[in-house]
């Protein structure tokens, strides 16, 4: 299953919808995109992981590098996701505390970081 | 006997009629196969339907590890995979748990998980920052092989945390990692 991205602007922040499945093979795609998006000044990123079926610990390491990247210039990276089965490999990894997590795209677009 | 020889020679050893082996070359794309193929056997040989994720993402994780490991040390051998039901419990009447074993070439590859892996993000967020005066060239391979690192770090503690059955071993001609679930009465 090929991994789906679009990107799109709003509220000052850029949201990253993503779908299918990300995993040892797909990730390296999702990297590119955040690596792309900081590269042109984009340091408020939203990842909407609402059309994610699968989630594995690559997956997890590509978050945690769009995070570094977008804190080096004091940006966040925040996720939406309200599919149990994605964030229990949150809980157990202990990234539920690294990562703010938003119900609704609605919902991360008002946060404050 | 060699890690491969190992994970074969499980399944003559359970001289089961329900084993499946899956060889591979050591390709992330074959990882979601092997997934698949994982899910499909123990629906089949009775896991319950809410054990089928962790199946699925455990099996992922272990077949990572070792396509990780291979493509650095071995890129020429396979990796091996056995999915079994057996007779844990020696009742001589019917399997009760499926066991997955995904084996590798690597020796000593066993590293410990570090403790808290969220807590060594954010120390990781702050290197990097501090890193920015460093050439880019430089900097982008410290960066990479941090990311490797995490990866490989985040891998186990993922299936640390979420198989309670999992035995993960090294020897001097590799490694495996053997994983269990229980099978529902029939």
């Amino acid at each position: 299953m090929d991994l789906k991205l679009e990107t799109r602007d709003e509220n000052g922040r850029t949201i990253v919808k993503v779908g299918g499945e990300i995993d040892v093979y797909t990730a390296p795609k999702l990297r590119e995109q955040l690596v792309e998006l900081v590269g042109a000044g984009k340091y408020h990123l939203i990842v909407d992981m609402e059309d994610v079926d699968f989630l594995d610990s690559t997956g997890l390491g590509v978050l945690v590098g769009g995070l570094k990247r977008v804190r080096a210039h004091d940006g966040s990276l925040r996720l939406v996701c309200t599919q149990e089965r994605i964030l229990k490999i949150f809980r157990i990894t202990g990234l539920t505390k690294v990562f703010p997590i938003s119900d609704s795209v609605e919902q991360a677009v008002t946060a404050v970081d | 006997m060699d890690a491969q020889s190992s994970a074969v020679g499980t399944v003559a050893k359970t001289e089961s009629a329900t084993a499946v082996l899956l060889r591979f070359t050591p390709q992330p794309e074959h990882v979601r196969t092997a997934r698949l193929v994982a899910v499909a056997h123990a629906r089949r040989v009775g896991v319950e339907a809410g054990l089928l994720d962790e199946v699925r993402l455990a099996v992922g994780e272990a077949c990572s590890r070792a396509v990780g490991l291979h493509q650095r040390h071995c890129p020429g051998e396979p990796v091996v995979v056995v999915l079994d039901a057996i007779d844990e419990s020696g009742s001589g009447l019917v399997a009760d748990r499926f066991v997955v074993t995904v084996a590798d070439k690597v020796s000593g590859a066993v590293p410990a998980p570090r403790a808290g892996v969220g807590a060594g993000v954010a120390e990781g967020a702050e290197d990097e920052a501090a890193a920015e005066g460093e050439p880019a060239a430089q900097a982008e391979i410290a960066e990479d092989d941090d990311e490797d690192l995490d990866d490989a770090e985040m891998g186990l503690a993922v299936l640390t945390g979420l198989v309670d059955d999992l035995d993960i071993t090294s020897g001097p001609d590799g490694g495996s990692v053997r994983m269990g679930w229980p099978v529902k009465d029939f």
